[in-house]
């Protein structure tokens, strides 16, 4: 039998007509997969962190069999590479290229500022799982903006409150100038001014500084009762040990945020026992669900979670009761503000609800840092809500 | 400001001054001396606190000996490494432009970041002093000074002094100095001017690698440590005048005071008096405090 070339490749164009045909009607049966666009630093100095909290996201879309609200999950990347600059364009890559149904993200509170900006003007559904920006639940709040984390305010006033309580008097702070440090002190002096105590001295510094020993011979002279700060990472290693190191941590006890000496208390050795700070999560609260959730996230990625991994847990977990009101559909974000604020969230972190301007309200522990753990001594504010202050929902 | 306080906050300037001609002393050497701009500077700076930080237990187990043995392994390392790099990259750069040797310098960062991230992780580390200078000397009724911090300043000058005499006073010295002015009327004279520069290159890198090495106690490694120390370092050679070691010193010097200062008096203007110092001394003097030869 002979074909010619011409009727060879007419029938092989009909052959593909037909495949592409028989594709594209299954795709339309089967209901749409949940794009999921997780938009986290997965470079630079947060890097650990960006990937503690997709680990958290995906091990609780495990539990769920992959699938939310009857949608399988599918997940689109993109490291925001902890850069301001960057952030319009990468947030913009999955809202309009990859035309994704939620956002996830992110670590820096510079990049979330312009995530929300552009979930506002969108309408796409943000979960914040860990930038602790105030205005992310205070002026730019919005039905479709959501925060798993906290507000830089809600440490700083917890420690405010405990140090209140001890009798201290007399407090200089030290932090960088930027945001998350101003934020935060910012917090503290509320609480701590409330009850009874001064600020002798507001020190800081430029961000990411860490030449510290002018402001903490500042500090020696000032002879206050103790010293509230906040650093993260790198630069509170440094301070922390500086600190130390000056001989101040003896006569003049150091407070901070839980920051302080989270993902960071083996850099510290020796220089962070004792340390009193504030946190959402602790390494030992010996609860039977943050010990089931401790087991399985250490047997499925080797690796000990911190309270980003929980932010990022938890972040799906509001995802999952926000779309099941819904029936899976993103898109009614007033659904799912209202179902939110209605539930209570089983976290490992203790049970949490969602406030009017959707930030989480929960318990602030009182850590002390000792033996490579911020372990548990006590409760610092039981159910904090942030003031939520210019939020208009 | 009681005049204890004075006295110490001096001590903090000139301490931090000292520590930052440690580390821009490297960059004077090659972008300074051989002008090339190299932005991998401080790549070089993290791959020496990385170093003190993982070499230390390889060192321990193998050779034995600690912290100075450690030192003395990767400032062998980093000579290699060094010279490795110049054969391999900037020997090609002497003679492009200033863009293509910041493109390919900048890239080199992000290759150094990267291997770093691949090879040891993204967490912070702690890097403990030896014993023997791990002690504190009382300061005042408050504080205490770490004698570790003494120990970098011991060593800044030390190198500052070595730097300063291998240039003026030796032939080597001159030799490299008359390179930086005519490389072409060097080499018809009969001298290895390439192979000179590789010396240099590999002498700027070790100088830097020890530098992070020395730093790591007290500054912690972490991922970026680079960055931040890059930036002061063009500052320190812009003021001091490009190629000459006794401006970068008296640039690093100048630059301790007034951050330490600027942080305690001015704390709102802090970040940027640096720069304004910057501004007016090239205002003042557009070649810079010392310029050389």
């Amino acid at each position: 039998m002979t074909i010619s070339l011409t009727t060879l490749a007419r029938r092989g164009a009909q052959v593909l007509a037909l495949t592409a045909l028989a594709a594209s009607m299954a795709a339309a049966q089967t209901p749409g997969k949940l794009k999921v666009g997780l938009m986290l630093p997965y470079t630079g100095t947060f890097a650990a962190l960006g990937t503690a909290i997709e680990n958290g996201f995906r091990q609780h879309v495990t539990e769920l069999g992959g699938k939310i609200a009857g949608r399988e999950v599918e997940y689109f990347k993109v490291d925001d590479e902890s850069d301001p600059s960057k952030a319009t364009d990468n947030v913009n890559k999955l809202i309009k290229r990859d035309q994704v149904d939620v956002l996830i993200g992110t670590v820096h509170s510079g990049v979330a500022m312009a995530m929300a900006k552009a979930a506002k003007e969108s309408g796409t559904l943000l979960i914040v799982p860990n930038a602790g920006a105030d205005a992310v639940t205070g002026p730019m709040c919005a039905n479709n903006i959501f925060r798993s984390s906290f507000s830089n305010w809600q440490p700083g006033y917890a420690m405010g409150e405990v140090m209140a309580k001890k009798g201290i008097k007399k407090v200089v702070t030290i932090t960088w100038k930027y945001a998350a440090g101003d934020e935060s002190v910012r917090g503290f002096k509320e609480s701590f001014e409330k009850g009874g105590g001064t600020i002798v001295k507001e020190l800081n510094l430029p961000f990411p500084g860490v030449e510290f020993q002018g402001l903490l011979t500042e500090i020696a002279a000032a002879k206050p009762d103790a010293v509230f700060t906040f650093f993260a990472g790198g630069g509170a290693v440094k301070f922390v040990k500086d600190y130390s190191a000056a001989g101040l941590k003896k006569s003049i006890p150091l407070y901070g945020s839980g920051f302080l000496t989270d993902g960071n208390l083996e850099a510290q050795g020796e220089a962070a026992d004792g340390l009193f700070t504030a946190l959402h999560y602790a390494d030992s609260l010996d609860t039977k669900r943050d010990n089931a959730f401790r087991l399985n996230y250490a047997k499925t990625y080797r690796l000990q979670p911190d309270v980003y991994a929980v932010q990022g847990y938890d972040a799906a977990q509001m995802l999952a009761i926000g779309l099941n009101a819904t029936k899976g559909d993103a898109s009614k974000s007033a659904e799912i503000s209202a179902a939110l604020r209605k539930v209570t969230i089983d976290s490992p972190r203790g049970p949490f609800t969602i406030s009017k301007a959707h930030n989480p309200v929960q318990d602030f522990y009182l850590r002390q840092a000792g033996a490579k753990e911020n372990k548990k001594v006590g409760i610092a504010s039981a159910k904090l809500e942030d003031p939520a202050r210019g939020c208009k929902l | 400001m009681d005049l204890t306080t004075f006295l110490i906050q001096c001590l903090n300037s000139l301490q931090y001054g000292l520590l930052l001609f440690l580390v821009a002393s490297g960059l004077t050497l090659i972008f300074g001396i051989m002008g090339v701009i190299n932005l991998a500077h401080g790549s070089f700076y993290m791959v020496g606190a990385y170093l003190a930080f993982s070499l230390a237990p390889v060192v321990g187990s193998t050779i034995g000996g600690g912290f100075f043995a450690t030192l003395l392994v990767g400032v062998v390392l980093a000579v290699l490494f060094g010279y490795f790099l110049e054969w391999a990259f900037f020997s090609f750069l002497y003679e492009r432009e200033h863009l293509q040797q910041v493109l390919m310098t900048y890239g080199l960062i992000l290759v150094f970041e990267e291997m770093r991230s691949l090879l040891v992780g993204d967490d912070v580390h702690g890097v403990a002093p030896p014993d023997i200078l791990n002690g504190s000397i009382a300061l005042g009724d408050m504080m205490t000074y770490p004698v570790y911090r003494l120990f970098i300043s011991g060593v800044c000058l030390a190198l500052a002094l070595g730097m300063y005499f291998v240039f003026t006073r030796t032939r080597l010295g001159m030799m490299i100095r008359a390179g930086s002015t005519n490389r072409e009327m060097v080499q018809s004279l009969g001298i290895d001017i390439k192979f000179l520069y590789r010396v240099v290159f590999a002498a700027g890198v070790a100088i830097a690698v020890l530098a992070g090495m020395v730093a790591a106690p007290v500054s912690s490694v972490y991922p970026g440590m680079g960055s931040t120390v890059l930036i002061i370092c063009f500052v320190v050679v812009v003021i001091g005048g490009i190629g000459s070691i006794r401006g970068a010193l008296f640039a690093s010097l100048l630059i301790g005071f007034v951050d330490t200062f600027g942080k305690v008096l001015l704390p709102s203007a802090a970040g940027v008096l640096v720069y304004v110092l910057m501004a007016l001394i090239l205002l003042w003097k557009p070649d810079g405090l010392f310029k050389a030869g």
